[in-house]
């Protein structure tokens, strides 16, 4: 059975031309960058070019983009460096729906004595930017927030929130890890002091990501080693990653340039709508104006999402939920909880995340198979019957 | 992705006895929307006093729902009684075992059970007993003192994995290391005695006393007992399996089942055995 990936916010397929500018550089082209010989010197000027690629991408300079290992690396160098760099501010700023990379490093700090804000959002998942705004002090060393959300795909307008923090004088940094490949990005424009990326969620592969550092930033590293990176992230660097992620970079601008994107947009609002008219008590999470083209967040009340996810495993459809069961926790996502998704419906919450490779007749193997599906399962809950009767009466 | 077996895969895929029997002679509801699963489960009797229908409804994943349709299948054609002694242990090997986080679900059906035969009985729907130790997802300490004596359980994380209790916010992790270590000590909580039982009470607390407690232990040795008549402070039980044929079971009577007994229902009462 074909595999139907609409799972692209979890991780993405390597793109075949990306996978083509690495491969010469595992076994053929292996050298060290940072060897006097003109074979690693080769790579070193391979890498350079990479980092032009990526920072073409973002709008930034290549001085200012660092590699690392991963999103979560980027996102917890730049909230330590950024606290490191002003050690007598003991206030730290997040949102209430931040990935577990920023989530947990918060509340890791939050126990080693830093005074933490966690700003709530509203029921479409929309940052309470006063709140935001009301709770900086001169005490505060880093706002951290997400640029998309990868759950529900909600953008926060990091642009008017990057402008505002740094008038406060106060270092701003955006995890940007869903964001990249799907919607412009210019660091110049949105003015942020750092920003994190992640590879493997544009086509790039996993194992590599990157920091964005605005000159001029106060910094300190996170992995204390070699000169690499301008002894702002010590390590040999991941050399064939690199070049992946160079290549990925120019991709996803290229696609972006040309609107080919558009394509994708058309595709989830199509699964979207059709979605919604067949399966009845079936909400939409999140706010659908200031959203990423590619993520819809659906919940279905009355059922529970891992068994929505494995009745689609039978059909190769790759999907993932906001339920408790599939995490190993016991509570629904983090996320839609502070959105205040009512209990009903965030057990029941299904996240389709589609990429440019994805095709309509998958949209339409999805819309054929997930109907029955919820359906079968509203039957079996004890919770349905009952719905469905005050639904009628009322 | 959770480790299942075929068996659950094939329960949740092809779940048997879904449904809703209009005339059930017992009906038992557990769980909730918020916490994640519920089941409703229904049984029906035939004039021998078998089980002759089950049928369940779930919210639930996929092991909620592969556990209660094991249950409806384990229990049709089973007497109250030899239904009522399934375990959660016993619902969860049915199915070649479920992932350690899941045990909930198998806990969740034993409890559907026992509350449709306590439907069934009469007997009114069971009052909180003890005090709440998880306020996320209401365990009693006597819930989690049970699960921990039942499945030799030894972390606060297998107890979540269990009965859920401190897998919210984590407020009771103190209180739960505290259950279990008494429990592993070897030590029982303080028994819950109301001050003056009238026969129905005490009848009560012995059965429960006994299933509870003593035959969780009489089954490691393969042999249970059941309460046959309490005649003032006489308890007359009925010694059955590897106990029945045991020359020793009536030291295990008086050293063992009586004084539990007296400890936990009243100090008084004298246990004697009916052959």
């Amino acid at each position: 059975m074909p595999v139907t990936y609409l799972d692209n916010n979890a991780t993405t397929q390597v793109d075949p031309q990306v996978l083509e500018a690495m491969l010469p550089y595992f076994s053929e082209y292996y050298g060290n960058p940072s060897s006097m010989h003109a074979f690693g010197g080769g790579v070193a000027a391979r890498i350079q070019h990479a980092r032009e690629q990526v920072a073409e991408l973002i709008g930034a300079s290549p001085d200012e983009v660092i590699f690392t290992s991963c999103g979560t690396e980027s996102d917890g160098t730049a909230i330590r460096a950024a606290i490191e760099s002003y050690p007598a501010k003991r206030h730290i700023v997040t949102s209430r729906v931040e990935h577990p990379a920023v989530k947990n490093l918060f509340e890791t700090l939050s126990k080693k004595g830093y005074r933490t804000t966690f700003v709530p959002v509203d029921h479409e998942g929309r940052l309470d930017l006063d709140y935001l705004y009301d709770s900086l002090t001169d005490d505060t060393a880093v706002v951290s927030l997400m640029w998309a959300n990868n759950e529900t795909g909600v953008i926060f307008p990091i642009e008017e929130i990057s402008r505002s923090v740094k008038e406060r004088g106060i270092v701003f940094h955006t995890d940007a890890v869903q964001t990249a490949g799907k919607i412009p990005i210019d660091v110049g424009r949105t003015g942020v002091d750092m920003l994190s990326l992640s590879g493997h969620k544009f086509h790039a592969p996993k194992g590599i990501g990157v920091l964005y550092l605005r000159k001029g930033t106060r910094f300190s590293p996170f992995m204390i080693g070699g000169h690499q990176e301008k002894g702002r992230r010590g390590g040999t660097e991941n050399t064939a990653a690199i070049i992946g992620l160079g290549k990925a970079a120019e991709l996803a601008r290229r696609h972006l340039a040309a609107g080919s994107y558009r394509c994708v947009d058309e595709l989830r609002d199509h699964l979207e709508r059709e979605i919604l008219k067949r399966v009845p008590r079936t909400l939409v999470n999140g706010d659908r104006t200031q959203r990423l083209p590619n993520t819809t967040s659906l919940a279905f009340e009355f059922v529970e999402g891992e068994s929505i996810l494995l009745m689609l495993n039978e059909h190769g459809i790759c999907a993932s939920s906001g339920s408790a069961c599939t995490s190993g926790s016991l509570e629904p996502s983090h996320v839609l909880r502070a959105m205040g998704v009512p209990f009903t419906a965030a057990h029941g919450s299904i996240r389709f995340s589609l990429s440019r490779y994805t095709t309509r007749s998958e949209i339409d193997w999805v819309l054929e198979k997930l109907p029955p599906i919820i359906a079968r399962l509203r039957e079996m809950s004890p919770f349905w019957k009952g719905a469905e009767v005050a639904a009628q009466s009322a | 992705m959770w480790e299942y077996t075929d068996k659950v895969k094939d329960h949740f895929l092809n779940p048997r006895n879904v449904g809703v029997i209009q005339d059930a002679d017992g009906v038992g509801e557990v769980g909730s929307i918020a916490c994640g699963d519920a089941l409703t489960f229904y049984f029906k009797l035939d004039d021998s006093g078998k089980i002759q229908a089950a049928k369940f409804q779930t919210f639930g994943c996929a092991s909620a729902i592969a556990s209660s349709s094991a249950l409806t299948e384990m229990v049709i054609g089973k007497t109250l009684d030899e239904a009522a002694r399934i375990t959660n242990d016993d619902i969860a090997r049915f199915l070649g075992g479920l992932p350690k986080e899941k045990m909930h679900c198998s806990v969740m059906g034993r409890e559907a059970l026992e509350k449709a035969i306590a439907c069934h009985r009469g007997e009114p729907a069971k009052i909180v007993e003890g005090e709440i130790v998880c306020e996320c997802f209401g365990v009693t300490d006597r819930d989690i003192e049970r699960v921990v004596r039942e499945n030799q359980l030894k972390t606060i994380e297998d107890v979540t994995d269990y009965v859920k209790a401190g897998g919210g916010c984590g407020k009771c992790h103190d209180r739960i290391q505290e259950i279990i270590d008494q429990v592993l000590g070897g030590k029982r909580l303080e028994p819950i005695r109301p001050k003056a039982l009238t026969n129905l009470q005490k009848i009560r607390l012995i059965e429960d006393s006994i299933e509870r407690e003593i035959n969780p232990t009489l089954k490691k040795d393969a042999g249970h007992l059941e309460l046959v008549d309490l005649d003032g402070n006489r308890v007359i039980v009925r010694m059955k399996g590897t106990c029945a044929t045991c020359a020793r079971s009536h030291v295990t009577l008086k050293h063992y089942v009586e004084s539990r007994l007296r400890e936990l229902v009243a100090p008084d009462l004298v246990v004697e055995e009916v052959q």
